[in-house]
């Protein structure tokens, strides 16, 4: 007789639901797809004690192709959502996924006070340095230069550099991925969500229909050179200095995630009794 | 991602099970992959590039249970995958994604599909090379050979497929309105 205590393990495809993506094909977020659902088949919680939140983008659309619980929000207001859902339900995972003009540009301000608060939550924004879904308008971390009918001559303003901003304003973890890489994506998307506190990681995810030379990103990207540290300092000086395709886990700190009295403790049935009527 | 091999650095696996387990992984990865492009492919309508992916997943899903067959293991036997053994930050016979098109005909397909099965024969190939037992050398070569007839069949196929004329990607009505 099998032993019914033993913990069922989970795959990739239990996370996947059957809505199939209808991103553009060639599009990165498929892989990305691919390294989120292998992430939490290796953190290995049930999808029902998982959450994926998100805004509004092409990117956005992630939470319907996972079997976890979603809430597909508003325009830049996923960390909110996020925020609200982890404060109360600290017992649930929640990831909180986006676009680099979602997360960057109208959530902006919520992504700098999601860093500082410092929930246990990880954000993970699928950056194409474009508005892909109204079709090709620059974003924040669009480059200057990119000249197109839209911005002719290129925009002209520095771009944002989301990694330095998130280290700057407390976020406890911070890394960059490359969709091309799932693999190695899906370690530290799981490294990410295992790390307490908020957790914040860039993949870079080309975007082939307004900016098809990012097809080229594959042969730029690289290993960060150096190993992963605590020392924010010493983070700031790796993430300002890099040439912006160093992949890997570049700073993993040590503060002290935020957590509501007495939540560490409560228990489901305290935190359901919070809420009766 | 995973980090380029140092020239020289040993790559062989150090057992049969440790070889064909990686060969396990390379056939399963590239069945996960072709299913997903078929997918891209029928939700944009592209069917006939669609039915084509979805053969070559049944192609590969064959080659998986060969291994199953020969090596006696379940269907669902996980084998720990050694990122690094490959140079690529994909396993050999995976279609990148980034290479995909809308409006693609099955010759493109069929281009991506025959560098898919040529970088898998150029890995055991190297596989044999490298082997550190006999026994490895002779799967990892018989390994070679399957994928070399794979690139032989795909390039029969091609044969029979038109190439595409250069204004193939040209879309009357384009998602997009700029240049």
């Amino acid at each position: 007789m099998n032993d019914m205590t033993e913990a069922v393990k989970l795959t990739a495809a239990d996370f996947k639901s059957d809505y199939k993506p209808i991103w553009c094909p060639g599009c990165g977020d498929y892989t990305v797809l691919g390294s989120l659902t292998k992430a939490l088949s290796i953190i290995g919680r049930p999808p029902h004690e998982v959450a994926v939140v998100s805004g509004i983008g092409c990117s956005s659309r992630i939470p319907a192709y996972t079997t976890c619980y979603g809430f597909h929000g508003v325009h830049g207001r996923a960390l909110a959502a996020g925020t609200g859902l982890k404060a109360a339900r600290p017992d649930l995972t929640v990831v909180v996924t986006g676009g680099d003009g979602d997360g960057y540009s109208i959530g902006g301000n919520h992504f700098m006070h999601a860093c500082r608060r410092n929930l246990d939550l990880t954000y993970i924004v699928m950056d194409n340095h474009v508005y892909g879904m109204t079709k090709g308008q620059a974003s924040p971390t669009t480059e200057p230069d990119w000249d197109n009918k839209l911005s002719p001559g290129g925009t002209g303003i520095r771009s944002f550099h989301p990694l330095v901003i998130a280290l700057a304003a407390g976020a406890n973890f911070v890394a960059r991925a490359f969709s091309g890489d799932p693999n190695g994506t899906a370690e530290i998307v799981a490294q990410a969500i295992r790390h307490p506190g908020f957790s914040f990681v860039e993949i870079l995810s080309p975007c082939v229909t307004f900016r098809p030379e990012q097809r080229g990103w594959k042969d730029l990207v690289h290993p960060a050179p150096v190993a992963e540290t605590n020392d924010p300092a010493r983070a700031a000086r790796r993430i300002m200095t890099d040439d912006g395709f160093n992949i890997g886990v570049l700073y993993a700190g040590n503060r002290t995630p935020y957590a509501r009295t007495p939540a560490a403790s409560a228990t489901l049935a305290q935190i359901e009794q919070e809420f009766a009527l | 991602m995973n980090r380029p091999r140092k020239p020289g650095a040993p790559l062989a696996p150090r057992s049969l099970e440790d070889l064909m387990g990686q060969a396990l992984t390379i056939e399963r990865e590239a069945v996960a992959r072709y299913e997903e492009l078929a997918d891209m492919m029928e939700t944009h309508n592209n069917l006939e590039v669609a039915a084509l992916f979805r053969k070559m997943a049944g192609y590969e899903q064959l080659h998986v249970e060969q291994i199953l067959a020969d090596m006696g293991w379940a269907a669902d036997v996980v084998v720990p995958r050694h990122s690094g053994i490959w140079s690529s930050p994909e396993s050999p016979e995976v279609v990148p994604i980034e290479e995909m098109h809308y409006l693609m005909h099955p010759w493109h397909a069929l281009q991506l599909a025959l560098s898919a099965e040529q970088r898998a024969e150029a890995f055991f190939a190297e596989m044999a090379g490298t082997a550190a037992t006999e026994a490895v050398r002779a799967a990892a070569e018989e390994m070679r050979q399957e994928e070399a007839e794979h690139v032989a069949l795909v390039r029969e196929w091609l044969a029979k497929v038109p190439q595409p004329e250069g204004d193939w990607s040209v879309d009357p009505d384009p998602p997009r309105y700029i240049d």
